[in-house]
């Protein structure tokens, strides 16, 4: 099952130009979604304003040199370690999640793309990297959906209580599930089965793709834009009118704070965790 | 009005909804991130604005003493056993910097246990005053302020 491209079978009853349109159907369709999205949310509008308020209380300027090397950082920290959850579960398993994602929908491009034409050989690795995306993103996810949603987890609603937010957890976990349970019952040769996980797969990424105005498909493009932003605000210095706090053994604020020795002591201790060493769930 | 979250900050973990005493900022179910579903009563405690570990909830304060334009920030670092406060007020004279220990004792000493208190006596309960009242008022052995024994007198009309 791991090694088999379940996408040249098929190409016995669906001709590859129609894979292909599909696939590229669901690219313009995400880019079709995240467009009316923002315009819908006024987000870019939003943006922009909110960055040129802060730029009015900024205290140096941030020059476009540092502005990359922060659209860098941003992208090395925020974007591939995920580094904004605060919650090491819920980061985890939303890296599992994300790599899975990637990996999943890379390879399904590449082998409908080059492997699905007559007589073509998919290499071992395509497949594997397949089902092994589609894995992960079912570990990370239904690992988020059971133990780590916050509706469930500091709300205490049951598991199978449904919203609109879910629309893009849900539409994720089912396409990558009958994914996997199409190439098994396309391995073992189940005509019926395999037939009906296919058509589920393609009607759950459908949703997925398509339900981008609705879901939250849109939110990986915007977190990352609001990530960069937020590291210009501290770059500049307007730190969206947060106060500014050095160490506490720093000389210029211990001057301007004579009683810290007094309070803190001389080199004063890290005093640990408070409301931050219990979870969130005292529903 | 109170409390307001930045959605743009917040990445729903949970812990407004966690510590808020009024039971009012729980998880939109469209976003899945934090709001305040009834400012009318939030009582602008704060506990939600310093848990937040994004800094992403902040007060709109009531106009007749917040004027729009002003700005207070607050900064709860529980590695630094400090809290810091920005004041900003809204012609821009003002740019207040103000820090604070946590708390003056070690995390997890000096809590009140009032189950180990007595009871309250029938007097205690048929009396006006609350727990502890006076003494937690004046901080010394007198009793409750009234304008009489401060020597006052209410007086008719509006004096300014």
């Amino acid at each position: 099952m791991f090694t088999i491209n379940p996408f040249s079978e098929l190409a016995g009853f669906i001709s590859p130009m129609a894979m292909q349109a599909y696939v590229i159907v669901m690219v313009l369709l995400v880019v079709g979604g995240t467009v009316l999205d923002m315009i819908h949310k006024k987000s870019a509008q939003y943006f922009f304003e909110n960055s040129k308020k802060q730029q009015e209380n900024a205290t140096r300027t941030v020059s476009s040199g540092e502005k990359a090397s922060l659209a860098v950082k941003t992208v090395a920290s925020e974007v591939l370690t995920s580094s904004e959850f605060s919650n090491p579960r819920r980061r985890i398993s939303h890296l599992f999640t994300m790599y899975g994602f990637i990996l999943f929908v890379a390879t399904t491009a590449i082998m409908i793309f080059g492997y699905t034409g007559p007589g073509a050989a998919t290499p071992v690795i395509l497949p594997l990297l397949w089902h092994l995306g589609a894995l992960m993103l079912c570990f990370g996810g239904y690992w988020f959906w059971f133990f780590i949603r916050v509706d469930v987890f500091s709300e205490g609603k049951l598991w199978y209580h449904l919203a609109r937010a879910d629309l893009f957890i849900v539409s994720l976990l089912s396409t990558a599930t009958f994914a996997l349970l199409w190439s098994f019952f396309q391995a073992i040769g189940v005509q019926v089965a395999d037939t009906l996980f296919f058509v589920l797969f393609i009607g759950a990424a459908t949703v997925l793709f398509g339900g981008v105005l609705w879901s939250k498909f849109a939110h990986m493009f915007f977190k990352p834009a609001a990530a960069f932003q937020k590291r210009v605000t501290k770059a500049d210095g307007s730190v969206e009118n947060l106060p500014d706090l050095p160490e506490l053994t720093d000389p210029a604020l211990q001057e301007k704070f004579p009683d810290i020795p007094e309070y803190m002591g001389k080199n004063p201790p890290n005093m640990g965790q408070g409301i931050k060493r219990e979870t969130p769930n005292h529903y | 009005m109170p409390t307001f979250v930045y959605m743009t900050r917040c990445d729903g973990c949970g812990h407004c909804v966690d510590i808020c005493p009024s039971d009012i900022m729980h998880i939109d179910p469209t976003l899945r991130r934090a709001y305040n579903i009834e400012p009318n009563m939030c009582w602008e405690c704060y506990s939600c604005v310093k848990a937040c570990p994004h800094n992403a909830i902040d007060v709109r304060g009531y106009a007749d003493f917040a004027p729009l334009g002003h700005s207070v920030r607050v900064d709860r670092d529980e590695e630094k056993g400090v809290i810091a406060w920005r004041i900003k007020s809204r012609s821009g004279d003002m740019d207040l910097n103000l820090l604070a220990p946590i708390t003056t004792k070690p995390w997890g000493q000096a809590i009140p246990q009032l189950a180990d208190e007595a009871e309250p006596s029938q007097e205690m309960r048929d009396s006006q005053l609350l727990y502890n009242e006076p003494k937690y008022i004046r901080f010394d052995d007198g009793d409750i302020h009234t304008l009489e024994s401060n020597g006052l007198t209410m007086k008719s009309g509006v004096y300014y």
